[in-house]
């Protein structure tokens, strides 16, 4: 599947309706998720509490970023990490690659990272000489399908069991002709554990990076994460600087909110935390370790008072509990980060000139904000990218001629009451049995349904006539 | 009266304190959709508040809330309107609007284009403290319960986002629902999740709010009830519109303080409120 870009979204949008069965294939999942999720919070009473305090855990980390950067460094550097900085997605890529060169590597593991794909690392490395594997199961999925991900936490969430099926069969060495998610699960593990093994770099993102100690966090629940770290000679994390936090201590309200949040878990299959490199005593791991930290934007968004939404912890809950989501998909996005986080990040990553329209494409509902872990108020975000656009002129004129007329005459009361007058006359017009079909200029509403019939006169006017009467009987 | 006093000094708690609880003075502002499309909310709402003790009065120099500027980002036509909203409201005690979304315009909005202005900020904020939504009103505020009122059939709601979310309109509507004779209530599935309106977003992202309010209608329609019940009229006039598109016509829209004024039956029969 060829990738949409973020700046064809109306063409997107319009490919995805038009799937018929997107819609319940997207709900199989988020309407799963929302239960699911609800129910956790239900079992977690002190989930309002603990939201505050990763919601401060993050402000506070953001607050004194260059601080705790420098800790990290120095505690990775003294447990033998190597650490490099990218300030752009293809400078990290770069890195990446480079350091992948340097050890003449044939295959490198990949287990599942958002800030993997935001900088294009699987692109570098389809079109490098190495081969890349990726060992999270969704990704796995849509390597072999070539689709990108639709969904931070299910990237695989579009494709039905009945692809999966096909796509095991036609890939696998040793398929299975069943179709029970058991034996599927079976046969991606029987594919991939020969690949875990030979692999020779094994690269992973991070959920959390622990400043007093220089180690990384990996949240999964396939036990991926370490099977793609431990058995290579090599080991290289990509994380986003926002993935900061001041000590383990801290992350454990993040990782509360983090999987209740997510999946609904209380707790996912693993939780591990990569310290560098193999210690002389150590059974196993990795000979070297390498940490690329990536900018990427995220001091722009800093610089430019959109500190909120680098407290995002990736868990997806606002894009589940998103109705636009729901009925378009990840892919209409065109963007690794599709749905209400995505509509924040995306114009910061690209530009708000190409990603614009994603921030429009919100109804203001408010949902995302309200289930959202760490307090990120989304829909407030998305407004002040629109009141950006709307400076810049990113706009189309239509809209803008349009706004400005209507906030022109709203602000003009009398002239306002005058037009809002003349608007019942013309609807009467055209209204027949009390609703009207099509009108002029109301396209936007009566191509999809009918208009109700306004009464015959407006308010102010009827309210007017009725003062005079009741004054006037007195 | 000086224009000091009237205006930003002036907080909510001293309001109060003057205030003879009797004679809670309420700016109506009855919203532009109200006043084109739906007159008879309007005269709903002033039926209830006078009902519940209040003096209601609706200042002629009223448009909108600003929100189709607001939400296209347009930072500047918003304070044009927003000034003129807050010269017209903020000398009453209350202001109520038969609306959650433009109740939520004024109460949370309008602070954020007076950033850069302390003293419109500091109006802005005042407005803000007075501004209810007016079924939250009724209940929190005047303690009203409706007396006498008959409809038979049943009703489900649904719950506007803004007065959902921003504003926590839930129980009260149908606390007072439950006190109309006749009138059962039918839960929607998914009763809090959003119609498709939005405002600029049901045209400007026709399709998608079309997809969305599809889904609304089969929900609704699951339910059986003879009435759709809400406190927006954006909302009632994108389902109901799209019911009526869909052919269906054995559930009608209305807003909730049209039933609980006692005003359903002569709507229905298509006359004026007035
Ligand atoms: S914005 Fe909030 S809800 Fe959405 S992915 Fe980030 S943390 Fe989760």
């Amino acid at each position: 599947m060829q990738a949409n870009k973020p700046e064809d979204f109306y063409q997107n949008v319009s490919k995805a309706l038009a799937q018929p069965d997107l819609k319940k294939i997207i709900r199989r999942t988020t309407d799963k998720a929302e239960a699911k999720r609800a129910e956790a919070i239900a079992n977690f009473p002190e989930f309002d509490n603990a939201r505050s305090q990763g919601q401060k855990v993050k402000d506070h980390t953001i607050k004194y970023m260059e601080h705790y950067l420098a800790e990290f460094e120095k505690n990775a550097l003294a447990q033998g990490t190597i650490v490099h900085w990218a300030s752009t997605g293809e400078e990290a890529s770069k890195i990446v690659l480079d350091i992948c060169r340097q050890h003449k590597a044939k295959k490198v593991t990949r287990s599942k990272s958002m800030l993997g794909e935001e900088i294009g690392l699987t692109h570098a490395f389809d079109n490098s000489e190495m081969e890349r594997i990726e060992t999270d199961l969704a990704e796995h999925i849509i390597q072999l399908a070539g689709d990108p991900p639709s969904h931070i936490v299910w990237p695989a969430m579009h494709r039905s069991r009945e692809d999966v099926v096909k796509l095991f069969r036609e890939f696998h060495a040793d398929p299975t002709y069943s179709e029970e998610i058991t034996d599927l699960v079976r046969s991606a593990r029987r594919d991939l554990r020969t690949k875990f093994l030979t692999s020779d770099i094994g690269i992973s993102g991070s959920n959390f990076l622990l400043a007093d100690s220089g180690s990384s966090c990996t949240v999964t629940n396939e036990g991926n994460a370490e099977l793609t770290i431990t058995p290579p000679k090599v080991h290289i994390v990509t994380a986003g600087i926002e993935k900061l936090v001041p000590s383990m201590a801290h992350a454990v309200p993040l990782l509360r909110l983090l999987t209740r949040s997510a999946t609904g878990a209380e707790i996912t299959q693993y939780i591990t935390f990569h310290n560098g490199p193999k210690r002389p005593n150590d059974a196993d791991g990795p000979q070297e370790c390498h940490i690329v930290l990536v900018d990427n934007g995220r001091t722009k968004m800093l610089a430019e008072g959109m500190e909120e939404m680098l407290r995002c912890i990736r868990c997806g809950a606002c894009m589940n509990h998103c109705v636009v989501y729901k009925h378009i998909g990840g892919h209409a996005y065109g963007s690794v980060y599709p749905g209400p986080m995505g509509s924040v990040l995306t114009p910061h990553l690209n530009s708000l000139e190409v990603a614009n329209k994603q921030t429009h494409a919100c109804t203001m509902n408010g949902r995302c904000e309200d289930v959202c872990p760490v307090n990120i108020p989304l829909p407030k975000l998305l407004r002040s990218l629109r009141a950006q656009s709307w400076q810049k002129k990113y706009e189309p004129l239509l809209n803008r001629f349009v706004v400005q007329s209507f906030a022109a005459m709203a602000k003009r009361p009398r002239l306002f009451q005058l037009l809002s007058s003349c608007g019942v006359i013309v609807m009467k017009v055209f209204s027949r049995k009390g609703w009207i079909k099509t009108m002029p200029f109301t396209s936007g509403w009566t191509r999809n349904r009918d208009l109700i019939e306004p009464e015959s006169t407006t308010f102010m006017h009827q309210y007017k006539k009725m003062k005079k009467t009741k004054n006037g009987g007195a | 009266m000086s224009q000091k006093i009237t205006n930003a000094g002036r907080t909510q708690s001293n309001a109060i304190e003057c205030l003879n609880i009797s004679e809670k003075k309420v700016g109506l502002f009855v919203t532009c959709l109200v006043n084109t499309m739906r007159p008879s909310i309007g005269f709903a709402s002033i039926t209830l508040l006078e009902q519940a003790g209040c003096t209601v009065e609706v200042p002629e120099l009223q448009s909108c809330c600003g929100q189709p500027a607001f939400n296209s980002g347009d930072d500047e036509g918003t304070r044009q309107i927003a000034y003129q909203t807050i010269k017209q409201f903020e000398n009453f005690d209350y202001v109520v609007l038969p609306s959650g979304s433009c109740a939520a315009m004024i109460k949370k909005n309008f602070i954020e284009v007076f950033k850069d202005q302390p003293q419109w900020l500091a109006r802005a904020k005042h407005l803000a403290s007075i501004t209810h939504e007016l079924l939250s009103f009724l209940v929190d505020v005047c303690h009203f319960q409706p007396n006498g009122i008959e409809l038979d059939g049943s009703y489900t709601y649904h719950d506007s986002c803004s007065g959902y979310r921003a504003l926590h309109v839930y129980e009260q509507p149908r606390k007072m629902l439950s006190k109309v004779k006749g009138l059962k209530h039918k839960p929607l599935n998914s009763h809090a999740e959003c119609c498709g309106f939005g405002g600029t977003f049901c045209v400007k992202y026709s399709d998608i709010s079309n997809a969305i309010v599809a889904e609304k209608v089969e929900n609704v329609l699951a339910t059986e009830a003879d009435y759709l019940l809400g406190g927006d009229m954006g909302c009632l006039m994108n389902i109901a519109g799209k019911l009526n598109r869909e052919g269906h016509k054995e559930i009608k829209a209305l807003h909730t303080a049209e039933v609980l004024a006692g005003l359903a039956p002569q709507i229905l029969g298509g006359k004026d409120a007035s």
